[in-house]
């Protein structure tokens, strides 16, 4: 194999490690910044959000995907298109409610947790919390109003790793302020 | 494999994050938000480097190491080279970006310029960590004069 391939193979993995990488940090340092699990679990939700809003922009310039008619279109474009864009993974959908307001996405592995392990005072940390949060922020900015939350981890011990998906409400545009 | 621009949105959170809860505008206060972000930097640079396979941490020389900085690293964490390196031959080098990607999103030109080091710590730290598998100790600090160009120095630290 030549120098410059070798090189080039090393880039990618480089590229797609340093997420993964900068992930750990962060959730390392919050951990030290906070005194318990549950506050380190309400930041990377809220930090999550964040990136959401503005994420979906990016989402929505890159991939055209049309409005999504109902959840089970938003279910798909979120397993098929933005987890494949955004983590090259591509989740399976489950566990549909009667109603169609609730799914499961079904992580085979979990791109953030390679080389992870929690260590045993931190049984309550959601390691990839940051992710529940991107959805939630990313869905309020086209109108769905969604909770999203882990409910098997792989890195707890779980055979896969499984995010909860629920529609809450469609959120109506707000009258600006002044007028009823 | 994470998309690159999910690392971008992540590292833009992280300040904005250490940054609204150490809302101390003294230089103290400052400081130490920085060296977080410095300190995170560094210890992804080592677990980069760390990944790298044997054969390409045989660097002949330092400079050589330098350069792989500019190109390998950059390239893997910017998707772009740096755009110059310059030394002292005395443990002294530069390594310019004319379009540094964390800045871009910012402003271009002095708009913004106070805002520019809370960006670059982090990357300091980055190169300061690399550098560190390679073998090699060193100081990093960046410098701005315009949006998006920004210079990274890098000294080496003999023992």
């Amino acid at each position: 194999m030549s120098r410059q391939s070798n090189r080039g193979t090393e880039s990618k993995k480089m590229s797609s490690e340093l997420f993964t990488l900068t992930y750990g940090a962060l959730v390392t340092q919050l951990c030290k910044d906070y005194e318990n699990d549950e506050d380190v679990n309400k930041q990377l939700d809220k930090m999550g959000y964040n990136i959401g809003v503005r994420l979906i922009e990016d989402f929505l310039a890159r991939s055209n995907v049309g409005r999504c008619h109902d959840f089970r279109e938003t279910a798909d474009v979120i397993a098929k298109v933005a987890f494949k864009m955004y983590l090259g993974i591509t989740p399976s959908i489950t566990n549909w409610s009667p109603a169609g307001d609730e799914f499961s996405l079904i992580l085979e592995n979990n791109p953030l947790v390679d080389f992870v392990e929690l260590p045993d005072n931190h049984s309550s940390l959601i390691y990839s919390n940051l992710l529940c949060g991107v959805l939630r922020g990313a869905l309020e900015m086209v109108q769905m109003a969604v909770e999203a939350k882990f409910v098997q981890d792989t890195l707890k011990g779980d055979s896969v790793t499984e995010i909860r998906m629920r529609f809450i409400r469609r959120i109506e545009d707000n009258l600006p302020a002044g007028e009823e | 494999m994470a998309d690159a621009v999910l690392f971008e949105f992540l590292h833009t959170e992280m300040v904005a994050e250490l940054w609204a809860r150490r809302p101390d505008p003294s230089p103290g206060g400052q400081k130490t938000s920085l060296s977080v972000l410095e300190g995170m930097g560094f210890r992804v640079g080592q677990a980069l480097g760390e990944r790298l396979p044997q054969d390409t941490l045989a660097f002949r020389e330092e400079l050589d190491a330098l350069k792989f900085l500019c190109k390998d690293v950059w390239v893997a964490v910017f998707q772009k080279q740096m755009d110059g390196l310059r030394t002292n031959h005395q443990g002294t080098y530069v390594l310019q970006d004319n379009d540094f990607p964390l800045l871009v999103r910012m402003a271009s030109g002095l708009q913004y310029l106070e805002e520019a080091p809370k960006f670059l710590a982090f990357t300091c730290g980055l190169l300061r960590g690399t550098l560190n598998t390679l073998g090699i100790k060193s100081l990093v600090t960046a410098s701005v004069a315009a949006l998006p160009a920004c210079k990274f120095q890098v000294v080496i630290q003999r023992a």
